[in-house]
């Protein structure tokens, strides 16, 4: 069996067939360099995705600070983790790097503020 | 006010080149931007995808942004902030003005323009219909939703396949919006590959291509849009049409760089890239003045803005230690053979010593083309590629053995075999 997808680990974007059967995947082609192979192999099994989003801060000089989860998530919980990420509240000031969502739903990973405010 | 150099702009391209300026040796340099802090549009882009290249991380904008606001802090570079320039005269005295002191003229022996680029309005589309409020363009919408902090609409539908406008399409619909459907007027997307993918397919929104919006309804606000597929020469098909109901469209059509001060300057233009024409080391045809970053022309990537930016700092470093250097140049043009849209830069000096990368588009898409270089007739380098298109930035380097050996009646062209 044969699968097709475009990787997206950097903005190349190349075109990837993999070859697979029920033991696994036999053969990954098309990737430029060794990142597509890693791509193609969780994009098979557990999907994950960056996740980017603001959370609403308290007493701040801005209204939202940006946030991104410090490793690829789960595909299938970007909404759920949206929902977390929607009801969260952070009291300013916050700098880039600031753990704002410990382990966020259970996944072992936190999301992080990506900009400073005061 | 007197310093070496000015950098108008300080978005990534301006605090690029202003420390590539001082590592390379240039005393006074001040930094003059516009808004209220360093970081320029990459502070409301806080999607992830930055630096790849660079940084070999991927990182935020705001945080891309900041690293280099940080090392532009760690140096004697000034930054005035909340501060416009508007005004560059024939020996290059900048004008500016801000709230605090009023009008400025700083007197610059060199000036690198990095005012970035702008948004395409909707008054540069035609479009039938009502003026309703819930037509914006992607980047306002994308300060409303990130800076902010409040969301523009509920259904949304989006027109042109810019990397700006799928970014926001997967912003809103995270944020409980339903984008309907991504319109684009030409045959191919404009965005990369992999935003399609991250932003597009992975939430199951369409991209329509060759379709475009022809009429907006409602009255304060905006109740629907007629979508329709356009033939080749872009025209509306009759009978075609279909009703999409929304409450916000967004555009995505293109990004225009902001030249009004180097127009006024006297500085051509390419009619392409809607930049400076410029040599290798970013210098524009004025004496002393240089431009880098979405200003010259748009980039996909700050990686990219940020190798560009250093060379502009270099080049600038380089006149202000000998503006002579410059006078003696020998410009040879590059020109642009088939399937290319543009280069940069558009002549090289050859009497550079180091080799020399051009940048360019190509027109449409190519699967297996090849990209060819030829100096004088002789191909330089001969590349194949999967794939090209208008989308993405490509480049090809001229080594400076070949430039050794160019004169002034040498041609360079780049062009594309499919
Ligand atoms: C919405 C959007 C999404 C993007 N997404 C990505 C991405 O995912 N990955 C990626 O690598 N790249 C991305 N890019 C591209 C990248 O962000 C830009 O190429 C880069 O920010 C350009 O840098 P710049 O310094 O040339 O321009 P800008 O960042 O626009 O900075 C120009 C600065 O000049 C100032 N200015 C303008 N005129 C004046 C004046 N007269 N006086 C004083 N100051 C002035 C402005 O206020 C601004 O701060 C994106 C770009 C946009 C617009
Ligand atoms: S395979 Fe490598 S080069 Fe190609 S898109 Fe993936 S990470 Fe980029």
């Amino acid at each position: 069996m044969t699968k097709q997808m475009y990787c997206v680990a950097c903005p190349l974007g190349c075109f990837i067939t993999v070859e697979y059967d029920d033991t696994g995947i036999l053969n990954v082609t098309g990737n430029t360099c060794k990142r597509g192979i890693d791509y193609a192999r969780t994009e098979m099994t557990n999907p994950t995705r960056s996740l980017t989003s603001t959370i609403r801060v308290i007493g701040g000089k801005r209204a939202v600070i940006p946030c991104k989860s410090h490793e690829p998530l789960p595909k299938n919980m970007m909404f759920d983790c949206m929902k977390e990420i929607n009801k969260a509240r952070v009291k300013a000031p916050a700098k880039i790097g600031d753990v704002l969502i410990p382990d966020i739903l259970g996944t072992g990973i936190d999301i992080v503020a990506t900009d400073n405010c005061d | 006010m007197k310093y070496d150099l000015v950098v108008i702009g300080g978005g990534p391209a301006g605090m690029a080149a202003a420390l590539k300026a001082k590592e390379e040796g240039v005393e006074k340099i001040v930094i003059l931007e516009r808004d209220v802090r360093l970081g320029g549009i990459l502070n409301q882009c806080i999607h992830t995808g930055f630096g790849l290249h660079y940084f070999k991380e991927e990182l935020s904008g705001p945080e891309y942004a900041q690293r280099f606001a940080k090392q532009v802090a760690e140096t004697d570079i000034d930054v005035m902030l909340d501060t416009m320039v508007i005004d560059i005269d024939d020996d290059n005295n900048v004008t500016a003005m801000n709230n605090r002191d009023g009008l400025i003229k700083i007197e610059a022996t060199a000036i690198i323009l990095a005012m970035g680029c702008r948004e395409r309005p909707r008054g540069a589309l035609f479009m039938a219909g009502t003026r309703p409020s819930g037509v914006m363009t992607a980047g306002t919408a994308q300060k409303y939703v990130n800076m902010d902090g409040y969301m523009p609409g509920k259904k949304i539908v989006i027109l042109g396949s810019g990397d700006i406008g799928l970014i926001m399409a997967r912003r809103m619909t995270l944020e409980g919006a339903e984008v309907k459907m991504v319109c684009e007027i030409m045959p191919y997307s404009g965005g990369l590959t992999r935003n399609i993918v991250q932003c597009l397919n992975d939430f199951n929104i369409p991209l329509y291509l060759s379709t475009t919006v022809i009429a907006t309804h409602g009255r304060e606000r905006l109740e629907g849009v007629t979508i329709a597929k356009v033939d080749e020469r872009l025209n509306p098909i009759p009978g075609t049409e279909e009703y999409v109901e929304c409450d916000t469209l967004m555009l995505s059509v293109g990004l225009i760089p902001e030249n009004e001060l180097t127009k006024d300057a006297g500085i051509s233009i390419d009619r392409i890239t809607r930049g400076a024409v410029v040599d290798e080391l970013r210098a524009t045809e004025k004496k002393g003045v240089f431009a880098c970053g979405n200003v010259l022309q748009v980039h996909d990537l700050v990686d990219f803005v940020t190798l560009e930016s250093y060379l502009a700092g270099k080049g600038a470093a380089k006149y202000i230690k000998n503006p002579a250097a410059f006078d003696d140049a020998v410009y040879v043009k590059t020109t642009t053979g088939n399937g290319v849209g543009y280069i940069v830069p558009q002549r090289v000096n050859i009497k550079t010593d180091e080799d020399v990368k051009l940048y360019f588009r190509v027109r449409q898409v190519y699967k297996n083309a090849r990209v060819i270089l030829e100096v004088d007739g002789e191909t330089v380098s001969n590349k194949k590629k999967i794939k090209l298109a208008p989308g993405e930035m490509e480049d090809v380097t001229i080594p400076k053995e070949i430039i050794e050996k160019m004169t002034d009646k040498s041609e360079i062209s780049v062009r594309v075999e499919a």
